[in-house]
């Protein structure tokens, strides 16, 4: 008797974590961007969401530009193999607060399908635990394959009221015509949506552009 | 009268096939012609055989950790179509030619290219280009706007509820 009941309580919790994930896509995706009309007073705890190459450049080159006092504490999340990012992301953060998070890579170059689609599910579920407790105010993202994985994290803690995150996806300089793939898939998922040419605003009802950024 | 100074850049990528065309005999009797007695070739994970000159001097090098100075001695910058070499030269107001990599299937380096060349800030075209694309006058491109650094953080402060 007992252990149909608890077994009924999780089928309901997780029915309507599933009705408010579609709640919430449904609101992001139609509502045009709403920005909050209360003044925010505490510091916003931020995840950057860093990928390789020229994302992690362009990223940081943005992060550069924000308020480190608004926003703090900072936690960078990047692959464990991705060396490079790291030392950038140290040479910028120096000595302030900020903390670095490695989980493991979901895709290597040359990594067959059926395996990227195991390593990707590990990675993601590794990074359940971590987005749990930082549970941040603000999830910043420009588009590597791996920002995916983390807003649907995100995105579901959001749904299961574990934390009230706004993601926000700027997409990269080098789009200046058409969405990269994780900018597709972030229409559906985040709260708003930066892009960095006009010619992209067009594309999507949703995007804001502001001037040039970098 | 001082020769001008020439950067070929491929960043951290593979990309022989731009560091032959621009040593090879065509391309280097027009460099001369056009008055470069030095070119520095920053070469990345390719791999490439020294070509001797006699009026040019040529010199490779894997990997700069100080690009923008290398950009800044320079007086035009051939690079491959990455979007951050591409930025880093801009930014120098340097005068850029962009050589798409044509095995590569990367076609949004070449939509940043093209957009990029639109608006007057660098030509580009392909290695079997590169030949008319030294003949265009580079004193005809526009100078890359400064970025105002303020708007990326008054858009998140605007999100956040900052402001």
């Amino acid at each position: 008797m007992e252990d149909s009941l608890w077994l009924e309580l999780m089928i309901l919790c997780l029915s309507l974590i599933c009705l408010r994930f579609f709640y919430l896509v449904h609101k992001v995706t139609t509502s045009s961007a709403t920005f909050p009309s209360a003044k925010r007073r505490l510091p916003a705890k931020t995840v950057i969401c860093i990928g390789s190459g020229g994302h992690t450049t362009e990223m940081l080159e943005l992060v550069k530009q924000l308020d480190t006092e608004r926003y703090t504490p900072r936690h960078y999340i990047l692959a464990n193999s991705d060396t490079t990012s790291l030392g950038k992301v140290q040479s910028l953060e120096t000595s302030r607060d900020h903390r670095i998070v490695a989980i493991p890579r979901s895709r290597s170059v040359g990594q067959s399908y059926f395996t990227s689609v195991v390593t990707t599910a590990y990675s993601t579920l590794y990074s359940v635990p971590i987005l749990a407790r930082i549970r941040p105010d603000l999830l910043l993202c420009n588009g590597p394959g791996t920002c995916v994985p983390l807003c649907v994290v995100a995105f579901v803690l959001k749904a299961a009221f574990v934390c009230d995150t706004k993601i926000v996806f700027v997409e990269s300089f080098c789009r200046t015509k058409t969405f990269s793939l994780s900018g597709r898939i972030l229409f559906y998922l985040a709260d708003h949506i930066l892009v960095q040419w006009p010619l992209l605003k067009s594309r999507c009802r949703r995007a804001d552009y502001v001037g040039q950024l970098l | 009268m001082n020769g001008k100074r020439l950067f070929v850049t491929v960043g951290t990528t593979k990309f022989d096939k731009l560091l032959k065309t621009v040593t090879n005999e065509e391309i280097l009797g027009i460099l001369h012609k056009l008055g470069y007695n030095q070119i520095q070739l920053q070469v990345g994970n390719g791999s490439y055989v020294e070509v001797k000159h006699e009026s040019i001097e040529l010199s490779y090098n894997t990997y700069f950790e100080d690009f923008d100075n290398e950009i800044e001695k320079s007086d035009l910058v051939i690079s491959h179509a990455g979007a951050g070499s591409c930025l880093q030269v801009l930014k120098k107001k340097k005068p850029l030619i962009v050589v798409i990599n044509d095995d590569l299937m990367d076609n949004h380096q070449l939509e940043l290219a093209q957009e990029l060349e639109r608006q007057g800030y660098l030509y580009y075209g392909t290695c079997s280009t590169l030949n008319k694309l030294l003949l265009q006058d580079i004193t005809k491109l526009a100078e890359y706007p400064t970025s105002n650094k303020t708007l990326f953080a008054k858009y998140i402060n605007k999100c956040m509820g900052f402001s």
